[in-house]
């Protein structure tokens, strides 16, 4: 089959890093039924560890409290190195408040979702961001 | 959520909670060490944020409680008390009854409420309210991952967008905006480029362009607003309605028209004043006052609007008009006739190096082509009239197995050929009765597996490239991998104890006769199964995907081409005759030497990047005489899955051409699916790829026994 259009941005590798192995299930899960690859880690610094050694991931989801390197420093590492210098970041986040996500957009997320989501949502906001 | 997935969260919880513990006891000996406190609001964080996903909203709302406290010794506003300890410790117990399960009676909600009181007396605020969070609707405001709503009139927005200079550092990609408003609507943009630096001062990681556009739409401005959700904070943004899809024209004349109507001036007279006439947009460009662009933005959008009055008109005035579909066809095929002839007269053109004829053969040539897309265009209709027909359907087939199904559509604007739409009808319903019968389980089963007691069929049609997919999707049981290994075992199709993958299994339900049905109901099991819907489609020239996985549905997408009267192909040659392949199915071209046939001892097998590739001679298959030159070709296509080449003499290039069907004469020809004539009135046959395939397969396989 001739791969088209539509079907052509499939495949395409997503880094999710949360410290909560069930986030990280139900977000894998979401994404490979939705035909993406995805690769975990656990935390900001697991996270910049696989980063090197995966020069395809096309976006990142992250989740904003964890140990280690926490999400805001995933995303400052990320813009201010050069190979995923560019990519969309998208942060989880079950801060209502304001302030965590104008810090996390002031250093250089592109967009949010707020915990709880439902699967629908996700894929909806990776399919936005991944134009 | 399935249940694995709150199988995972309990356990990870679990976990959580006993580290929690430790921490607790070690803030309790070290109340300052700020790690510890970290660690502790992250123990809730993740509880709550992951219970609240995984359908424990008891959980989560309890927690939030916990965590908000927690949140306020992070950040100094309370210290650590033994107090707090003592209350958190509670909590945790608490968290970990609910998680067993066994909290619910009304002292246990007592307990929690009580906690929450005395958590709640500590803070500085003493009992403030609940801060809005874990049952608040996602995100404050609007939520990111919305999918609009109702429809409205259509209307026209304009907008201007100019995005931060440094959006490409926060990874978002402004085109992306622009291709999710042109989905949504006619769209016209137009790239301001002004603010572009000259090269030496240019910082290529900057976005200095920016973009005025006319949106016509159905959508409401808050969705249109929503494609800038993640970028509106800090871009320029502007979104206003210019034209609401009512009929509030302004109606008044001219002065040159009510100067002519009423004979006070001639029409000539009028132009020749009127072309000496600068335009208002010239004048103010010379003046200095508006630099250039901005005029052609600006006449644009008076263009966008006019256009879209004209159609609305239009429509309101013509409306529409009832044509035979015979009468259609009758055109489709002159208008094929044409193409054939004035390929051939551009062809001769050509030969005769007449520049005069040249030029008027390529006139022809644009006309003709016009005049196709539109013949074509008039027998596209949306798919929806179908889609509309399946709702009554899952009504009555739902109510009568006693299931609670809904049916969702997507799509339903998509066009596709009206011939297409037709012959489709038959494969959809069998699709969607094998999603209803087979694939969505009993209210009850659907329970006490965790889904709700509703099932969906969901049935969706996009464009893709030249083809329309077309997938029905249900979130029922998925393949029943037991019922149709056994089957297969039963009918001796694989060995028994095989382990087969996803993929085999979908492949041995579209076999002939194949159907699991245990009992015979009225919609499915009665030996007319998969094959049928396949061999439906194939004849449409379209093929079929099924992905399945266990417990939470499937999937059956269909792709088939946007019409059926033209085709996208390859033409080949084999001594004096011409043959098409569809384009579609074409994956590559290879060599094939007189060394390499020597080489497979007659096996007829070519190698490809270390895989190998069965082929067959359409020399031999179609009895074509003559020798084959030293070096043939291998035209590697796709047949339903499987990689097979055609061996041909040469490969002379795509085309895009009419199709025409054979005579009655011709009909059975077996391999062959049509015709079609070349620009030189040469007679090319259409291959039927699969039919070929499974020839020769039976050939093989009656040559082996």
């Amino acid at each position: 089959m001739p791969v088209e259009g539509g079907d052509g941005l499939m495949g395409r590798q997503i880094l999710i890093v949360d410290d909560s192995a069930s986030i990280r299930q139900m977000v894998t899960f979401t994404l490979t039924g939705a035909g993406y690859d995805v690769i975990e880690a656990m935390d900001g610094r697991d996270a910049l560890e696989k980063l090197s050694g995966a020069p395809d991931v096309a976006m990142i989801v992250t989740d904003l409290s964890m140990p280690n390197l926490d999400g805001i420093g995933l995303i400052r590492a990320v813009r201010e190195g050069s190979s995923h210098r560019f990519i969309p970041i998208v942060m989880l986040t079950t801060e209502s408040l304001e302030s965590k996500k104008q810090e996390g957009k002031a250093a250089g997320a592109t967009g949010w979702i707020v915990k709880p989501f439902r699967p629908d949502q996700l894929v909806a906001v990776v399919k936005k961001v991944l134009g | 959520m399935t249940d694995r997935h709150r199988e995972i969260y309990r356990d990870e919880a679990y976990e959580i909670l006993a580290e929690l513990e430790s921490s607790l006891l070690t803030l309790e000996k070290a109340p300052d060490d700020a790690e510890t406190v970290d660690r502790v609001f992250r123990a809730m964080h993740t509880i709550k944020g992951s219970g609240a996903m995984f359908g424990f909203d008891d959980i989560a709302s309890f927690t939030h409680e916990v965590e908000t406290v927690f949140d306020m010794v992070r950040r100094g506003e309370l210290a650590v008390t033994g107090e707090l300890i003592d209350l958190t410790l509670k909590a945790r117990d608490r968290i970990k009854a609910m998680l067993d399960g066994d909290a619910d009676s009304d002292s246990d909600r007592e307990n929690a409420a009580a906690i929450i009181a005395s958590l709640r007396a500590l803070t500085p605020g003493g009992s403030r309210k609940a801060p809005a969070g874990v049952s608040a609707a996602p995100a404050p405001g609007r939520d990111p991952s919305r999918q609009p709503g109702g429809d409205d009139a259509a209307r026209t927005y304009r907008i201007r967008f100019r995005p931060p200079k440094d959006i490409f550092l926060r990874g978002a990609n402004p085109l992306a905006l622009l291709n999710e408003l042109r989905g949504m609507g006619e769209c016209t943009v137009v790239a301001e480029t002004d603010a572009i630096p000259l090269l030496g001062e240019l910082n290529p990681e900057h976005c200095y362009a920016y973009w005025d556009l006319l949106l016509n739409t159905r959508r409401k401005s808050d969705a249109v607003k929503d494609v800038f959700i993640f970028v509106e904070d800090d871009s320029e943004l502007s979104i206003d309605v210019v034209d609401y899809g009512d009929a509030s024209v302004d109606e008044y004349k001219n002065l040159g028209d009510i100067l002519l109507e009423r004979g006070d001036i001639s029409l000539d007279g009028l132009r020749k004043v009127l072309a000496r006439q600068k335009r208002l947009g010239e004048m103010l460009v010379e003046a200095g006052l508006v630099p250039e662009n901005k005029v052609r933005t600006a006449l644009l959008e008076q263009q966008h609007v006019k256009e879209r009055r004209e159609k609305r008109e239009a429509a309101e005035t013509s409306g529409s008009v009832r044509v035979g579909s015979a009468k259609l066809d009758l055109l489709v095929n002159l208008v094929g006739e044409l193409v054939t002839v004035q390929a051939r007269f551009s062809q001769m053109a050509e030969r005769k190096n007449d520049a005069e004829m040249i030029a008027f053969a390529e006139e022809v040539e644009r006309l003709t082509w016009e005049l196709r897309d539109n013949a074509m265009s008039i027998r596209m209709l949306p798919i929806g009239t179908t889609f509309s027909r399946f709702k009554r359907l899952v009504r009555d087939l739902s109510a009568e197995l006693g299931k609670d199904i809904e049916l969702s559509t997507e799509g339903a604007e998509t066009e596709i050929d009206k011939t297409v739409i037709d012959k489709l009808f038959d494969p959809l319903v069998h699709l969607i009765r094998n999603s209803i019968d087979h694939g969505i389980e009993m209210p009850e089963v659907r329970e006490a597996r965790g889904k709700p007691r509703r099932g969906t069929v969901h049935l969706s049609a996009t464009h893709a490239g030249a083809n329309v997919l077309i997938r029905v999707r249900d979130d029922g049981a998925g393949l029943d991998r037991e019922a149709i290994g056994g089957k297969a075992i039963a009918r001796g199709l694989v060995a028994p104890g095989a382990e087969l993958t996803d993929k085999e299994i979908a492949e041995l339900i579209v076999l002939p006769g194949f159907s699991t049905a245990t009992t015979v109901t009225n919609l499915s099991g009665r030996g007319v199964g998969m094959d049928v819907v396949k061999r439906g489609l194939e004849a449409l020239r379209g093929s079929l995907e099924i992905d399945s996985r266990a417990g939470e549905g499937t999937t059956v997408t269909v792709r088939l081409p946007l019409t059926l009267a033209i085709i996208d192909g390859l033409l080949m040659a084999v001594g004096n005759g011409f043959f098409v392949l569809p384009l579609s199915a074409v994956e590559e071209c290879i060599e094939l030497s007189r060394a390499d046939v020597a080489r497979s001892h007659g096996r007829n097998i070519a190698e490809l990047r270390g895989h190998a590739v069965p082929y067959i001679r359409l020399r031999e298959r179609f009895a074509v005489g003559g020798e084959p030159p030293d070096i043939e070709q291998i035209v590697i296509a796709d047949v339903t899955g499987e990689r097979v080449g055609f061996v041909v003499d040469r490969v002379v290039g795509e085309l895009q051409t009419v199709i025409k069907s054979l005579g009655r004469v011709y009909r059975d020809v077996d391999g062959v699916s049509g015709s079609t004539i070349l620009g030189d009135g040469t007679v090319a046959l259409i291959l039927d790829a699969t039919r070929i395939v499974r020839g020769a397969e039976l050939h093989e396989r009656a040559s082996f026994r």
